[in-house]
């Protein structure tokens, strides 16, 4: 095989979950004005705190520009015809599997998730989010014998309001950026998280984000945190029907770690990236940010194969003396897909540490670019950084970008940053070939290879579904 | 077993190969050799099929099948195995999970089922054994940072593994210090059946101690030049390569 048959062959794989569900939904006019969000606020049956919160971002927001500084071009969406709410009619909250829609079952069942599967064999609790509200929650008791909370963002307001009213806002503040202020305005559901002084998580937290509703934009917030000494894993997952128009996506995710606390959020995420030709597809701008106490930890570990327009930072606050903040990634871009993805480590504590491995992967004609913000304050005495930003490329068509920044107020720093580029070489395939290993294969395991540090991150089963998506965004037949 | 006739290979518009004849008999080991440049390698790979060589003419029959038209990776499931003179690095892919996926992928192709990890595991450790190797080595990215002795004996560890029926060892004892070269020598002819065949390419003598070939062909500018029997590469080690580049100069 030449090897312009074979980009070809490796860049031509459909997106292998474009279905749709049928459940009903409940759909708010489109569009966004002040009523629009009180309407939000009134059929979530919010405090009043809440509901002035959301106004508050939303006037700060509709002051606000769009950035344009990330390395994508994309047309601008219009705010005025996105529908902001859209809540399944089939509202109960279901105490076993068994009572969940068939057809919400089914589509996991598409997707490889069994939920059943998932419960009996890993024992992860799973907060099942399709469009916007959460319609499964499960393991919620053992969770509760240890004082556990972790539930939709809503059920949050409604039973833990001292909680979310203490720490939402203040790691993403609500003018933060453009999509956060606008998250913060009209955000519908999420989850949230609490684990109390000195427990640790017995189990992975894991919620499967799925966008469902044509038109529905959505609005996710997360909110994770880890009273002192705690403990826990996060993962968050999504995959994301096949459909014309974009849809965009613009989560808010915070994370408090509090002294000696640690937290580990996963992510593979899989929107739709859009057609070969680079219609339709998930725009993806997520503000993603964890703040960390003394001596507290905090890991982001992403696996990115989706979307069509992808914008994201999931950034540490190193305020606490010895704390840590890590990234782990692997961007995939393909077709036409852009990302502009990094981190940002801020150290404001004494010796603070941090550590980037990033892993982009551009196939097609995409575009990949990593953006890294390592800044040491002057009260951060010796802190440190090691960054590694690794690009492969697989053939000629595609651009790989990296923009290390580097701020460096106190001379007792040390920062560390390497880039690699390189290329799947024809060498690596006839080798694998001649052991037998056909070129589908040898591509993903090449890649897996490649990708082995940050995989080696995840839990074991979240490990085997990002290879699986990585397989799948990379080839035509595997999976 | 292996059958080839009137072999010729360009790569770029370059003649390479022109007019290769050889055929290999279960059992049999052939060595090839002959100065650097003069096809050996090119050989081997149009062998294994790699997609660069242009075959002009001529062709492979490989247990009555033409080789010729069949993918590198249906070569490999007919058990055709190379070790290469360079062999490549990929970085992050374990020696085992390497072995792993070869060999799950041959009895793929074969409709077999994968095999059992504990069968897998065991058959690994024999094989180390066989060619002295550390069990570390298994856990490490696959040529990666290895050193040349290291890298050729990995790829004699994954012949063992896979069991081939014809095996090409190119310059496998290129980066071999005279420890190794017994080691591995000793592995390969361990590893000889009445069934199976190799072909050793090498430039020295010095590995033909060990293995000790049936037939030698010297391989000069594209062609095969003069064969015999194993004294042919004693009198090439004593004389070098010069008069057969002669007398095979003389007749063109
Ligand atoms: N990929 C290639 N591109 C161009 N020329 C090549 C390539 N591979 C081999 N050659 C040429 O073919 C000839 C034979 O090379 P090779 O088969 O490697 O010889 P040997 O293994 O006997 O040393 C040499 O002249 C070499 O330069
Ligand atoms: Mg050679």
């Amino acid at each position: 095989m030449s090897e312009d048959e074979l980009l070809e062959e490796v860049t031509s794989s459909e997106y292998k979950y474009g279905f749709t569900t049928n459940i009903d939904a409940d759909t708010i006019p489109v569009g966004i004005n002040e009523d629009v969000i009180r309407l939000i606020s009134l059929k979530k049956n919010e405090p009043e705190w809440m509901t002035e919160w959301r106004l508050d971002a939303y006037r700060k927001w509709t002051k606000m520009t769009e950035p344009d500084w990330a390395h994508v071009s994309y047309e601008k969406p219009d705010f005025q015809k996105i529908s902001y709410y859209s809540a399944p009619k089939q509202k109960k909250q279901y105490e076993s599997i068994e009572d969940v829609d068939p057809e919400l079952l089914d589509t996991f069942k598409k997707l490889g998730i069994s939920l059943e599967e998932q419960k009996r064999l890993t024992g992860v609790a799973v907060d099942v989010v399709v469009d916007s509200v959460s319609v499964a929650t499960s393991f919620k008791k053992k969770l509760g014998e240890l004082g556990i909370i972790f539930c939709s963002f809503g059920e949050a307001i409604q039973e833990h309001p001292e909680l979310v009213k203490k720490y939402i806002g203040t790691v993403v503040p609500k003018q933060d950026n453009f999509y956060a202020a606008l998250n913060s305005a009209v955000f519908t559901d999420g989850s949230f998280c609490y684990i109390p002084k000195g427990v640790k998580c017995p189990m992975e937290l894991s919620t499967y984000f799925r966008i469902n509703q044509a038109g529905t934009g959505q609005f996710e917030r997360t909110l994770v945190v880890a009273d002192k000494g705690s403990y826990v894993s996060y993962l968050e997952g999504c995959t994301a029907p096949q459909r014309d128009e974009n849809q965009l996506h613009a989560a808010v995710v915070e994370l408090v770690a509090l002294d000696d606390a640690e937290i580990k959020y996963s992510t593979v995420q899989n929107w739709y990236p859009g057609d070969k030709n680079g219609k339709g597809g998930v725009f993806n701008f997520v503000t993603k940010r964890g703040l960390c106490e003394k001596n507290a930890k905090i890991s982001w570990t992403q696996v990115e194969t989706g979307s069509a327009v992808t914008w994201k930072y999931p950034s540490c606050i190193l305020k606490g003396e010895n704390s840590i903040g890590e990234f782990y990634s692997v961007a995939v871009t393909n077709n036409y897909q852009q990302a502009d993805t990094g981190t940002k480590m801020i150290h404001l504590g004494k010796n603070t540490k941090s550590t980037i491995i990033s892993k982009g992967i551009c196939a097609g004609k995409s575009e990949g670019s990593y953006r890294g913000l390592v800044r040491i304050m002057p009260r951060a005495e010796n802190a440190r950084n090691f960054s590694q930003c690794d690009s492969l490329l697989m053939g000629d068509k595609c651009g790989s970008h990296t923009f290390p920044y580097i701020e460096i107020k106190n001379k007792t720093a040390k920062v560390e940053h390497e880039a690699t580029t390189s290329k799947i070489g024809e060498d690596q395939i006839f080798y694998c070939n001649q052991r037998g290993i056909g070129t589908e294969e040898a591509i993903a395991l090449i890649v897996n290879g490649y990708c082995k540090d940050v995989l080696n991150q995840l839990p074991m089963e979240f490990a085997v579904e990002a290879q699986k998506l990585l397989a799948i965004s990379l080839e035509g037949s595997v999976g | 077993m292996l059958n080839i006739k009137d072999l010729k290979v360009s790569i770029e518009g370059k003649s390479i190969l022109k007019g290769i004849n050889l055929e290999v008999k279960p059992g049999e080991v052939h060595a090839i050799m002959g100065p650097n440049g003069s096809g050996k390698s090119t050989l081997s790979s149009v062998i294994a099929g790699r997609e660069e060589y242009e075959v002009e003419d001529g062709s492979i029959n490989f247990n009555n099948e033409d080789l010729l038209s069949l993918d590198p990776e249906e070569r490999a499931h007919r058990g055709i195995f190379l070790s290469f003179q360079y062999p490549i690095e990929i970085p992050g892919v374990s020696v085992t999970n390497f072995i792993k996926t070869a060999i799950n992928e041959s009895r793929k192709a074969q409709g077999l089922d994968a095999m059992p990890a504990s069968k897998m595991l065991k058959k690994m450790r024999e094989k180390m054994r066989l060619l002295e190797m550390d069990q570390n080595f298994l856990s490490r990215s696959l040529n990666e940072g290895f050193s040349g002795g290291e890298k050729k004996r990995n790829e004699i560890f994954q012949m063992a593994m896979l069991e081939p029926k014809l095996a090409i060892l190119d310059e496998t004892d290129s980066g071999l210090d005279i420890d190794a070269l017994r080691i591995v020598a000793n592995g390969v002819n361990k590893l000889r059946t009445p069934e199976n065949a190799t072909i050793v390419i090498t430039h020295y003598q010095r590995l033909l101690d060990y293995i000790v070939p049936d037939f030698v062909h010297v391989l000069y500018n594209g062609k095969i030049v003069k064969s015999g029997g194993k004294d042919l590469a004693l009198e090439l080690e004593d004389k070098g390569y010069d008069w057969v580049k002669k007398e095979a100069d003389n007749l063109v």
